[in-house]
């Protein structure tokens, strides 16, 4: 859970994990790691597809069109959170290519099983 | 398993024939905190209520014919539990309503009246139990059979998957009253145990759980949610999932998404049924039998 509120244990148990959240916009500088914004409706994710690269450090936007849905990436220990009217942002640099999965985690309704994206980190 | 453990006369004492696992320390005898009698009980899961689709097209049959298959039992079970996911989800809480009063008719033919309920997400993620709780009452409990301490948790009405504080007080506190060597069975919907989070196959705060029944010798779970069969230990914990009553799911990770394995309309009701667990007076080892749903 990246939310503000969550910030401190968030960034604590990201840590070793090659990942860390922002939670302030204007962290994200001209120049500095790639945005990515991915929304979430029931029950998809747009893109549904995430193509990065080895090494590359970006922060994804999460923005929610209807309702509370849930981002995680097992792979990468990463959670975080859609939140109708706010954008949480996680910072992450990939260091493993191959494909790799994610799905909604908070139970939203008939298609919460069919909710996933691919994560693909190409070197 | 117990290699000191007679297994023919458990087995024959349980009154099943299904395999045996012990939970434990050596020796399966703890005459003090083990049960106090043979019994045994059934556990049925994921009977999804109210499906409609290709993954089952008997949906509206099936769970009446577990309830037959459950009442022509050559022996009669203490009680029944089900494990949640009683109902498949709707996003209208009249219409899940109807689904839960029409699964508790349904239901309500069983021969054994001891019938005890936790929530899976599908019941209970979209009002956080509400609904569920003005049918079948308090989504999390305790419940004690013939020596044996039994405990209910809702890891569901949360919609993030999670079990909760407030819980996981309540279950420190209800752990705290028992001897190390008590007899306990866990009931619980989603796996306590990280079994496979790409397909939302855990429970967010499932380790904290599991972290205060590691202190106990004779810790077994029984759960639902991922409608298959699949034995796993964390430690000396064994964590036992059942198949469901609706369709059964890929094994975790088997497949690049999370689809049901399809229907056989040569095999109908393939992949289906329901559990039997038998305990044996003086000893912490339970028999368990998977009993397949006949066409």
């Amino acid at each position: 859970m990246l939310r503000r509120r969550d910030f401190a244990a968030a960034l604590a148990a990201a840590a070793g994990l090659a990942a860390a959240a922002l939670v302030a916009p204007q962290i994200v500088r001209a120049g500095g790691p790639r945005v990515l914004r991915i929304k979430a409706r029931k029950f998809e994710f747009t893109p549904r597809e995430i193509v990065l690269k080895r090494g590359e450090p970006v922060v994804l936007e999460l923005e929610s069109l209807d309702r509370r849905h849930g981002f995680e990436l097992p792979s990468f220990g990463l959670k975080g959170e859609f939140v109708p009217g706010e954008i949480t942002r996680i910072a992450f640099t990939p260091d493993r290519a191959g494909r790799f999965g994610f799905n909604c985690n908070i139970f939203c309704g008939d298609g919460h099983d069919d909710m996933e994206g691919d994560l693909v980190v190409t070197e | 398993m117990n290699r000191d453990f007679d297994r023919r006369q458990f087995l024959k004492l349980a009154g099943l024939g299904g395999a045996v696992f012990a939970s434990g320390l050596a020796g399966g005898v703890r005459a003090a905190t083990a049960p106090a009698a043979d019994f045994f009980f059934v556990q049925l899961t994921d009977t999804h209520w109210g499906y409609k689709g290709p993954a089952n097209p008997e949906a509206a049959n099936t769970l009446k014919r577990a309830v037959a298959a459950v009442n022509a039992l050559e022996a009669t079970p203490d009680f029944i539990v089900f494990t949640g996911d009683l109902t498949h989800t709707t996003d209208d809480g009249k219409e899940r309503r109807k689904r839960l009063a029409e699964f508790r008719d349904i239901i309500g033919s069983l021969k054994v009246k001891t019938v005890r309920f936790i929530p899976g997400e599908h019941d209970a993620s979209l009002d956080r139990g509400e609904a569920f709780q003005e049918f079948f009452g308090a989504t999390h409990h305790t419940f004690d059979h013939k020596g044996v301490h039994f405990v209910a948790l809702d890891n569901v009405s949360d919609p993030t998957g999670a079990i909760g504080e407030a819980q996981l007080k309540w279950l420190a506190a209800d752990l705290a009253q028992l001897d190390r060597n008590q007899e306990i069975v866990v009931l619980a919907h989603r796996p306590l145990f990280d079994l496979y989070p790409q397909w939302d196959w855990a429970t967010k705060d499932g380790a904290a759980a599991v972290k205060l029944l590691e202190p106990y010798a004779n810790v077994t779970v029984f759960y639902g949610h991922i409608h298959q069969e699949h034995h796993h230990m964390t430690g000396r914990i064994a964590h036992h999932a059942a198949t469901s009553l609706i369709f059964p799911q890929p094994a975790p990770g088997s497949q690049p998404k999370r689809t049901p394995v399809p229907w056989d309309a040569a095999a109908p009701f393939k992949g289906l049924g329901f559990r039997q667990v038998g305990a044996k007076a003086g000893s912490t080892a339970l028999a368990v039998k998977e009993v397949a749903l006949k066409a």
